[in-house]
């Protein structure tokens, strides 16, 4: 019998599973029809879903929690049974600012916390001068991009809220935006950290990879009724996903998928490979080796932890985008849904981690973890300033991050 | 009932489409509109059309955007939001169907804004099916030229006339259960293939 699914995604190297499944006949080898929609902006994703156009969608990770937690403007319940992978993202600034920030102390090595010091430096001169606020993009208010940039700035002892001014644009025009001036500086997904660079329009100052190492970002998030009635359909589709991802982390074939991408985005493949290789064009002639930089399938990249639903629920509570709550907690952690994985992946034989969360921020090395089935190594995971996240000290661990100074702004 | 007060911004890369709603608002006597059709300086645009209802196509980049710039509420007046007929789902799945989505001001009543969604919605499902139509012309163009190519091939290949040339791809078609258009480019792929001079 053939299932046939509507998935919605948006052009960018994390779409690389869905991508893959469908293109190299993963979906269909599950018996399903997978039919992939195009998409321009996170808002349509959404809509499309929650009215049943698409059965699923790639969707920034944060994005089906707010759903749950009553932030989108149209009543949906989505649940996320798998993720589509771990980082991808980079901070890049303009030539203008890196200039700046160089002057300062920062290197082309991508480390948060010496760039991160020299962009304080920068931030507390113009202040002293009288200038105005530096501007940062992001993607989506409830996005990984936003949480990180934001994470990374406050660590460094600057309040994203006040030091800075951070705005929302579509990926694809921050290139641009660094060149119009419009733009200091952005959070964004590859390729457009790349192709900022490629173009001559900015500089890498760090990667998500370095913020937060193995962190999640793109999940798959599937309409909850249609996921409840359709349990075949949704298992057949994670398991070519699973396949896909085997597929993806095969360094042969990484010609082959900067092409597949490239085709899709409108780029040239040229964009992709820095990312699929994990060699980070910092500025001209200047790679740096991010080994973890987009990670499709190690580590059970694929794994939809509930501490890391939590811990995007924290970073809403952090910047005021969500009252906290048991129940709102408990909204964040019922969205990822590891149960779903589990029954999907369970007659592939595929290592199950023996916990639906963990400690984030525990590991700092590669290490063997409880697992059913074969042995499982889940990479390093630390936050580049040290800091743990326990999934059980929720209330704690919000307790002690310094919050927005404006309630309800981002 | 159209309410005149209201002003209207209307956001569309498509000029043809945009130029087709802003007609409909202005027949149905709304006088305050204004049309945007690129993303550069949007929260300006927006700041000076101090907009009561925004109209903006699905496909359009700047929706994330724009949600967030309502969120924050400094480029507008008041606080705006998606609007969504809660009592009516159908609503919402028809304006999606159709590509379109609004956002209204805070406090503006439903009856008074339903009207205007509901012609942006009629005009978008009219835009997409004028597209439909002209696409389909275009195609049966197309396939009449592939029978004539095809007519032409069969007549210098079997030495028969236009007339015996046609019947006999209306013969093929019928028994093979297909349409004559087919059968005309199965054949001019099939001459293409084994290099034979169309």
């Amino acid at each position: 019998m053939t299932h046939r699914i509507a998935a919605g995604f948006l052009p960018l190297l994390d779409s690389a599973l869905l991508v893959t499944a469908q293109a190299r006949g993963f979906a269909a080898a599950e018996g399903v029809d997978l039919l992939l929609l195009p998409e321009t902006s996170w808002a349509t994703l959404r809509d499309r879903l929650a009215v049943g156009q698409m059965q699923v969608a790639h969707m920034l990770g944060p994005l089906p929690i707010a759903g749950n937690l009553g932030l989108w403007p149209l009543p949906a319940r989505t649940v996320v049974p798998m993720a589509l992978g771990l980082g991808g993202n980079a901070v890049t600034v303009s030539n203008a600012l890196w200039t700046l920030m160089a002057r300062e102390g920062a290197t082309p090595d991508l480390a948060p916390a010496p760039n991160g010091r020299a962009l304080r430096a920068v931030v507390a001169r113009r202040a002293r001068d009288g200038w105005a606020r530096l501007r940062f993009g992001v993607v989506h208010p409830h996005s990984g991009h936003n949480y990180e940039l934001r994470y990374w700035l406050a660590a460094c002892g600057l309040d994203p809220s006040r030091d800075v001014e951070i705005a929302v644009l579509p990926p694809s025009f921050m290139p641009e935006a660094l060149v119009a001036g419009t733009l200091d500086g952005f959070c964004a997904g590859e390729p457009w950290n790349t192709a900022a660079v490629l173009r001559g329009a900015g500089r890498i100052a760090t990667v998500k990879a370095a913020i937060w190492r193995n962190s999640p970002e793109k999940v798959l998030a599937a309409e909850a009724t249609w996921a409840d009635r359709n349990p075949e359909a949704l298992d057949a589709l994670l398991r070519a996903l699973h396949r896909a991802s085997l597929w993806c982390a095969e360094p042969a074939n990484q010609a082959e998928l900067a092409a597949l991408l490239a085709e899709r985005i409108g780029c040239p493949p040229d964009w992709l490979r820095p990312a699929l290789a994990g060699e980070i064009l910092a500025g001209p002639g200047l790679t740096t080796r991010v080994p973890d930089f987009f990670v499709p399938q190690a580590s059970a990249a694929t794994f939809p932890w509930k501490s890391h639903a939590l811990w995007f629920y924290s970073q809403m509570v952090r910047w005021g985008q969500v009252v906290p709550g048991p129940e709102a907690a408990a909204a964040a952690r019922e969205s990822y849904r590891p149960d779903l994985w589990r029954r999907a992946l369970r007659p592939l034989g595929v290592a199950q981690p023996a916990a639906n969360a963990k400690v984030e921020g525990a590991l700092d090395r590669p290490t063997p973890v409880g697992s059913t089935g074969p042995s499982l190594v889940l990479g390093p995971d630390g936050f580049f300033d040290g800091q743990r996240f326990d999934p059980d000290s929720l209330d704690a661990y919000i307790a002690t991050q310094a919050g927005s100074s404006t309630a309800h702004e981002a | 009932m159209a309410d005149p007060s209201l002003s209207i911004l209307v956001i569309d890369e498509n000029r043809a489409r945009a130029a087709i709603i802003e007609a409909g608002l202005r027949e149905a006597g709304h006088s305050h509109v204004t049309l945007v059709h690129s993303l550069t300086g949007l929260a300006r645009r927006v700041e000076e059309a101090a907009p009561d209802v925004i109209v903006i196509d699905l496909e359009n980049p700047g929706r994330d955007m724009l949600e967030h710039m309502f969120q924050l509420s400094r480029a507008v007046r008041r606080p705006v939001a998606m609007f969504v007929d809660r009592s009516d789902s159908d609503a919402i799945a028809r304006a999606v169907e159709a590509g379109v989505s609004a956002y209204v001001v805070d406090g503006l009543r439903q009856e008074r804004v339903k009207p205007i969604l509901d012609m942006a919605v009629s005009r978008f499902n009219a835009y997409a099916r004028l597209t439909r139509e002209l696409e389909a012309a275009r195609d049966e163009l197309e396939g009449r030229k592939v029978v004539d190519r095809a007519k032409r091939f069969l007549m210098k290949q079997k030495r028969i006339t236009e007339d015996e040339a046609y019947a006999l791809l209306r013969r093929t078609a019928m028994n093979r259960n297909r349409r004559i258009v087919e059968i005309a480019q199965s054949l001019l792929t099939a001459a293409d293939l084994l290099g034979d001079d169309l």
